[in-house]
């Protein structure tokens, strides 16, 4: 009874995370696109970012601890930091435990954004680029029913959401109005050596 | 007597992305151009709370708190 | 009438001075130091460059925030499009520059000297790096020249030190100034070459000295740089300059951040940095443009507007759009003539450009248009649309 209890938590929470992630993704792009309506201020979709983004690492949390208590897995906590240490689907769980370990970097540098600089931050934050997709194999890859109905439908619809907003994104120019002013400026007065 | 802090815009890494705006309206207005005007002097004691929150908000950290300098206004 | 310091010696003209005569003419170089500063403070000179702030307290602050290893730029960059000054004194003078830059280095302890020209001015170019190879050893290893880019931000001090920092001249957001951590992080001392030539008769002399350098441009006769008395009424240095080729409609003083000034007013006014600023107006980089009463002053303005909002770094938005703004009205109303809602922008956007960007461009810039609506406030209101009349 237990187990199936911790099963289903770790699935459900599994699949909470990965709808998190993806909204938080969507909302990232969405805030660098500078998308605002009368009704939807800026202010929120950075809000909303945050605050998912942290509410993913809450359910992911959950996810993990399920999974390593369910005696089913036979997981040790190890598995849960050291990536493709598990004897339990080694290669399918260590692409979740990298996707964690990256996402709990993304979060921790942005809460001491003020500390670390701009530069740096926005450096770290395009790994969220690799964190999305590992999270993505994962749950393909570990997920028992992962090619049940309900897991499937909620897969592709993160998958097509965040696609069409990279997608999206990488068609669109700068929304920095200034951006090529600017850049052709430092052109003109830019002396440093070529390498 | 409380410590007064007043906003400053870092005016080349601002980008005119506008949350500051939308955060503090009672003291951060946009220009013609989408880029904020901040109201001079220190900020009211209610008004600390978003305050914190632009300079937190702001997606390239151009704005800042920082200790009010009892010395001659300038509009921002 | 006028005495020439900086200029005294051989003709300008007859090119850059040696080492040799200029030693015979002036003397070893003295030594820099604590008394030097104390002694430029107590002159009272101002710098050159257009910001005219006092030299000796400038110093003060690099030397104490030096630490033994500050950096001396020597600004000879001239990105004011008239201005011939820096110019002249690079190609007839250089060992006064490098005598004034010496003796900066020794007085804020500096082990670095840049000597900063524009990549154009070859002429300079090849005078200041020929007279380096006349200099001692020890000078030697401690100067460097590094080429600046033709554009009018460059030579601002914070654009300066980022170019020769960084490689790229662009102004740089300041509290930290220069001053405190500049290249390489360490105390940086930018003066204007002018500058530093007072300071090297300064030095000799012990007393202050009383002449400034004036490019004299636009409707003269023969247009250049005269070295004038300080306090010489500006109308002297446009007779120096042959007089007025054609009737003035207005006057330029100060150059492009500058103030325009009245015909009837302007050649009674002191060519005196304290004196001027006295009454409101600045002496700026020393350039006194005539605009002949044949050119339509509002389509000269707009033209000047057109080029300074051009010379924005397009780093902060309020001055590249802003200045945009400005100049865009300025050439409608050249072009197509007065209207009372370009008027209102004008005045609308010049109070949000205002002290909005990260340097002096955005408020030099609408200084200048405030000063031009002001004097020419019968010209913009009354404009009739007309082809552009002058460049």
């Amino acid at each position: 009874m237990n187990n199936a209890v911790l099963w289903y938590a770790t699935r459900g929470a599994g699949a909470v995370s990965l709808v998190l992630l993806s909204a938080v993704v969507v909302l990232g792009i969405l805030s660098v696109l500078r998308v605002q309506t009368t009704g939807w201020p800026r202010f929120l979709t950075v809000g909303l970012h945050r605050n998912l983004a942290l509410m993913t690492l809450v359910f992911l949390t959950l996810h993990i601890v399920t999974a390593v208590v369910d005696p089913f897995t036979h997981l040790g906590w190890l598995a849960a930091v050291v990536p493709f240490s598990s004897y339990y689907r080694t290669f399918w769980l260590g692409l979740g435990t990298i996707a964690f370990e990256l996402l709990l970097a993304i979060v921790l540098t942005s809460l001491v954004r003020g500390f670390i600089g701009q530069a740096a931050w926005r450096l770290l934050h395009w790994l969220t680029y690799a964190a999305w997709p590992f999270a993505v194999l994962h749950g393909v890859g570990t997920g028992t029913d992962a090619w049940s109905a309900w897991l499937f439908t909620l897969q592709a619809f993160c998958v097509i959401a965040v696609l069409a907003a990279i997608g999206y994104r990488f068609m669109t120019g700068s929304r920095d109005p200034l951006a090529d002013a600017r850049s052709s400026f430092q052109g003109a007065v830019d002396r440093r050596e070529p390498r | 007597m409380t410590k007064q802090f007043e906003l400053t815009v870092d005016r080349i890494k601002c980008d005119g992305r506008g949350l500051c705006a939308e955060i503090l309206p009672e003291r951060i207005r946009l220009d013609s151009w989408g880029y904020p005007i901040v109201a001079p002097g220190p900020i009211p004691e209610h008004l600390m709370g978003l305050a914190a929150r632009a300079v937190d908000d702001c997606p390239v950290l151009a704005i800042a708190l920082r200790r009010a300098q009892v010395q001659k206004q300038r509009p921002k | 009438m006028s005495a020439p310091q900086l200029l005294a010696g051989p003709d300008p003209s007859r090119g850059s001075e040696r080492r040799a005569e200029h030693v015979a003419r002036l003397g070893p170089l003295p030594k820099g130091g604590h008394a030097l500063i104390e002694l430029l403070v107590h002159t009272g000179l101002t710098g050159r460059g257009g910001a005219g702030f006092p030299v000796g307290l400038k110093w003060r602050a690099v030397a104490a925030a030096s630490h033994g290893s500050a950096v001396v730029i020597a600004n000879g960059a001239e990105g004011e499009p008239h201005s011939r000054k820096d110019r002249l004194l690079m190609t007839s003078r250089p060992h006064l520059i490098l005598d004034g830059a010496m003796l900066a280095a020794a007085s804020v302890h500096a082990k670095q000297v840049v000597l900063y020209i524009g990549e154009e001015h070859h002429a300079a170019m090849r005078s200041m790096s020929g007279a380096l190879t006349e200099r001692t050893e020890h000078e030697r290893r401690m100067v460097r020249i590094v080429a600046a880019p033709p554009r009018y931000v460059a030579g601002d001090s914070s654009a300066t030190v980022h170019l020769v920092d960084a490689g790229i001249a662009t102004p740089t957001t300041t509290p930290p100034s220069p001053r405190d951590r500049g290249v390489g992080g360490a105390a940086t001392l930018v003066q204007n070459v002018e500058t530093l030539a007072h300071v090297a008769v300064i030095a000799r002399t012990g007393i202050a000295t009383d002449t400034v350098l004036i490019t004299v441009a636009g409707g003269v006769r023969t247009p250049g740089v005269f070295e004038v008395n300080v306090g010489t009424p500006l109308g002297d240095a446009v007779q120096l300059a042959g007089g007025a080729s054609e009737p003035v409609r207005a006057v330029l003083v100060g150059g492009y951040f500058g103030q325009w000034v009245e015909p009837a007013e302007a050649w009674s006014l002191p060519l005196d940095p304290h004196a001027l600023r006295a009454r409101g107006l600045s002496l700026g980089c020393g350039v006194i443009g005539l605009v002949p009463a044949s050119h339509c002053a509002v389509c000269e303005v707009a033209g000047i507007m057109r080029y300074l909002a051009s010379e924005s770094s397009a780093q902060c938005g309020p001055c590249f759009f802003g200045l945009r703004a400005l100049a865009d009205a300025c050439t409608r109303i050249a072009e197509r003539g007065t209207d009372p809602g370009d008027l209102q922008r004008l005045q609308r956007w010049s109070a949000e450009v205002q002290g909005r960007g990260a340097c002096k461009h955005p408020d030099g810039v609408v200084m200048f248009l405030q000063s031009a609506m002001k004097t020419f406030g019968d010209d913009f209101a009354h404009h009739p649309a007309h082809i552009r009349r002058s460049a």
